[in-house]
């Protein structure tokens, strides 16, 4: 049985219709290891088609090519969620004419679902599929787990086409997206570098300083009136992050608190806290770890969701809605709690919303933990270079140092203090970080626009400018 | 003197310096690397230039490596640097 | 209050920079093993500027090489300038290790115009000979406010293994604290070492106070939320020692002498104990 396999990617590209001026979508479940994206665009290239504007859930250092794609007028639009350092470094610089647009994991799925970000063909990078299409992460030498942020594309594109290196016979047993939407499936050799795909562990931090706030952090939640029963929480995977998982498991099996979910990106920790009984189930849109894959693939509490189901703020409803604490990261915060996650302390593109803005909204208590300073930087500042989370949804800032509450949660700085937490007011946190490092010169930024930051209800959140170079 | 002496560490929150004599009457040249050069560049090199003055060097290469250490930690650190080329450490 | 001791490397730029904030009560900024050999210079010019410049607020604690080696005169003429509170001389086993030390510094001290004596001493016993002379030691100086034990190096000269049980310093623990409470001192206990392992470290920081320790020292950020709840007064005993002291109000102003609470006759030692207590309290608010 051949089905939809076609010999090989240019004769998918070919019975797909791409043309010059299409949009074209790739989802990045295959992290830093995702050889389908710089594949695909090589075909392309070759065939001759350009002007493209690329659809992809977020951009690593292993896309670096495209750098040389966008130079050749193949690539002349992207779209984003995240942008990794080595691409952002020369999106910053003005390399592409048309301003990046960044939306977050939420708004992604919901301008493709709506018709607003429309897809004409879709590349879904598939560790195991058979030859009608139905595919899935969870098996196959380059497993990755959840392939959540790739449903939307698989469902909602003029066409789909599934590339795998692992064909399976028909049909597929747990897949995850169904054949109905897929119109090609091609087989290449490889398809990822599993070294990129996950870590084979992910470690907490042996930072003494992450640790005391992660300590912190932990407490926090503690005191916050939510850790009771039904609790539900998502963390990064960050050192800091990660050890207040761990501190949060044993403040909950001391005191016996049953949760209801862990949601987002899931980790080793999180597939530990719910094994420990922390939590009855698990909601996964990306696998970090191998332990989170072997997990998805056999514990049926632990469930894979779409990005839409995830944090779509135009489902009827999504996860992120029910959560009652978020721990996340910052480059930098200022004194009105604006969280900027885009770019790093010179205004180079690094990073990007991811589901931060959209889990900040959605939780009872967002939960930033940083460092009071990086590297002479102090992290809370007067005004950040760029907006990626409005201060408005977020409520904590643990440092080493201290808690900040915003203003507009008072309820939460009196529980902190009567837990006996450290709570200061964030222009206090500031200021101690001045005095530690002395006061940093702002930079001037260029006047060229290279991104826009737009939010999870597609309103423009923030414009980042290009960087001058020295 | 010696012809050549370092102190500090490539860590985060360090700095590197090395140090080499110069003839009389070279002045002092100096090159800061630092990963915060565009907050922080003009107040290293300050924080070094006064700390070469108070230790009496008028005449010194100095190369520094600066991973984004505060004023007392650069201080300390050329100072140390000083020191060992001056054989006092 | 010193419940819990934090050990710093000296030669850490990073370490040094967040020590303020690592919750301790107290900070010990170690010269000596954590520093190698090379850099034991550049180590005691980064400890002097920290103190000098970081504006701590916790208890500093220099911990300096063993008057056998040929860098502790060094430590000293560096760090006294910059008034740490305490210096932990290492390797201690004499009365006269201690003597030598305190005249060195009360030479540094009148050179400096610092009063004589304004450095304290908390010595290092961590050799047999050590804990058969700790009474000596902690009686042996003025300056001596404490003594502290370590566990690793005694063990390595009694020859035989450290166990996390800790039966082989039994003997010594004891011993410790007979000497610093005969000799009106503090005594402080060696660092638990496994670092992932927070039951053993509790039970051991347990076993400690039981013994009369006043505090545990800590070579993981992690520990000292541990340490510093044991060596707290726990509800009740905050509780008790307020009781105490509005019996005695009360019975000031119905112009009783004697008092008594909860049948017992609320002699010096209560008194004194419920003052250490609420002391206890009062600097434990708002922090870790």
């Amino acid at each position: 049985m051949n089905g939809k396999l076609v010999k090989d990617l240019k004769e998918a590209i070919r019975l797909s219709g791409l043309e010059d001026g299409m949009t074209i979508s790739f989802h990045h479940h295959l992290r830093n290891g995702d050889m389908v994206a710089v594949m695909v665009m090589e075909a392309i290239c070759e065939m001759g088609i350009r002007n493209l504007n690329v659809n992809i859930s977020s951009i690593f250092d292993t896309h670096e090519p495209f750098i040389g794609y966008i130079e050749d007028g193949v690539i002349t639009g992207i779209e984003t969620n995240y942008m990794g350092g080595v691409v952002g470094r020369a999106i910053s610089e003005g390399l592409l004419d048309k301003p990046v647009i960044f939306r977050t994991h939420g708004g992604r799925p919901s301008d493709i679902i709506s018709g607003k970000s429309p897809i004409d063909v879709a590349f879904i990078a598939a560790p195991t599929s058979d030859c009608m299409g139905n595919c899935t992460g969870k098996i196959g030498k380059s497993a990755c787990g959840s392939l959540g942020y790739a449903f939307a594309d698989a469902m909602y594109a003029g066409k789909s086409v599934v590339i795998t290196d692992n064909l399976a016979e028909y049909p597929l047993v747990d897949y995850s997206i169904a054949e109905n939407y897929i119109d090609y499936v091609v087989v290449v050799d490889k398809i990822g570098e599993p070294s990129g795909i996950v870590s084979g562990t992910t470690k907490i931090t042996k930072d003494p300083v992450g640790l005391v706030i992660a300590d912190y952090a932990a407490r926090a939640i503690d005191a916050s009136g939510l850790l009771v029963d039904g609790f539900s929480f998502q963390t990064g995977a960050g050192g800091a992050s990660l050890a207040a998982a761990k501190y949060l498991k044993d403040i909950m099996l001391r005191k016996g608190v049953q949760g209801s979910y862990g949601l987002g990106g899931i980790t080793s920790y999180m597939v530990d806290m719910m094994q420990s009984g922390c939590f009855k189930a698990l909601y996964d849109v990306q696998c970090f770890d191998l332990d989170a894959i072997a997990s998805l693939r056999t514990n049926p509490n632990h469930m894979e969701v779409t990005a839409a189901h995830y944090a779509s703020p135009t489902a009827k409803s999504s996860a992120v809605d029910s959560l009652d604490v978020v721990i996340l990261g910052a480059t930098e915060i200022d004194t009105n709690f604006n969280v900027n996650v885009h770019t790093d302390s010179n205004g180079y593109i690094m990073g990007g919303s991811g589901g931060h803005s959209d889990t900040a909204a959605g939780a009872k208590m967002s939960m930033i933990v940083a460092p009071l300073s990086r590297a002479r930087l102090p992290i809370v500042v007067d005004q950040v270079m760029c907006k990626s989370t409005p201060g408005h949804t977020v409520d904590v800032l643990v440092t080493q140092r201290g808690i900040a509450v915003n203003p507009l949660r008072g309820d939460l700085r009196d529980r902190f203090l009567d837990a006996g937490l450290p709570v200061f007011d964030i222009h206090e946190l500031r200021d101690m970080a001045e005095k530690l490092n002395g006061k940093p010169k702002m930079l001037t930024r260029g006047d060229r626009e290279v991104a826009k930051v737009i939010y999870r209800d597609g309103t423009l959140l923030d414009t980042i400018y290009n960087v001058p170079v020295r | 003197m010696k012809e050549k002496a370092w102190a500090g560490t490539m860590e985060s929150s360090d700095i590197y310096v090395e140090v080499e004599p110069l003839a009389t009457g070279s002045g002092i040249d100096l090159t800061v690397n630092s990963v915060v050069y565009a907050q922080f560049g003009d107040a290293i090199e300050k924080t070094i230039m006064e700390t070469l003055e108070s230790l009496a060097i008028d005449d010194m290469k100095v190369v520094a490596n600066d991973r984004g250490a505060v004023d007392c930690t650069i201080k300390a650190r050329v100072e140390t640097a000083v020191r060992r080329l001056k054989e006092e450490a | 209050m010193r419940r819990s001791m934090l050990f710093f490397p000296g030669n850490s730029a990073n370490m040094l920079l967040n020590a303020d904030f690592l919750g301790s009560d107290s900070m010990i900024l170690d010269l000596e093993d954590a520093v190698a050999p090379t850099e034991k210079d550049s180590a005691r010019i980064l400890v002097r500027n920290a103190i000098r410049d970081l504006g701590y607020t916790r208890e500093v604690i220099v911990r300096i090489n063993p008057v056998d080696s040929p860098y502790w005169e060094k430590d000293l003429q560096t760090i006294i300038p910059v008034k740490p509170d305490m210096i932990m001389p290492t390797k201690v086993s004499c009365a006269d290790d201690v003597k030598i030390i305190s005249d060195y510094i009360a030479g540094l001290e009148e050179q400096l115009g610092m009063e004589v004596g304004t450095v304290k001493l908390i010595p290092l016993i961590e050799t047999a000979l050590g804990v058969e002379n700790a009474y000596q030691i902690a009686s042996s100086d003025p300056r001596v406010e404490a003594i502290f034990l370590g566990g690793e190096d005694l063990t390595a000269d009694l020859r035989c293994k450290r166990t996390k049980e800790g039966n082989e310093i039994f003997y010594a623990r004891s011993r410790m604290v007979m000497a610093a409470r005969a000799a009106g001192v503090d005594v402080y206990d060696t660092p638990w070492t496994d670092v992932e392992d927070y039951e053993g470290l509790i039970k051991d920081a347990e076993f400690a106070k039981s013994l009369g320790f006043t505090g545990k020292s800590s070579i993981s950020p992690r520990h000292v939320t541990f340490i510093n709840e044991v060596f707290s007064p726990t509800e009740e005993e905050i509780q008790y020692a307020r009781d105490v002291f509005a019996t005695i109000e009360k019975a000031k102003a119905e112009g009783k002498g004697v008092v008594s609470l909860r049948g017992k006759m609320i002699d010096a030692p209560i008194v004194a104990r419920a003052a250490q207590v609420l002391e206890a309290a009062e600097a434990m608010k708002g922090g870790r």
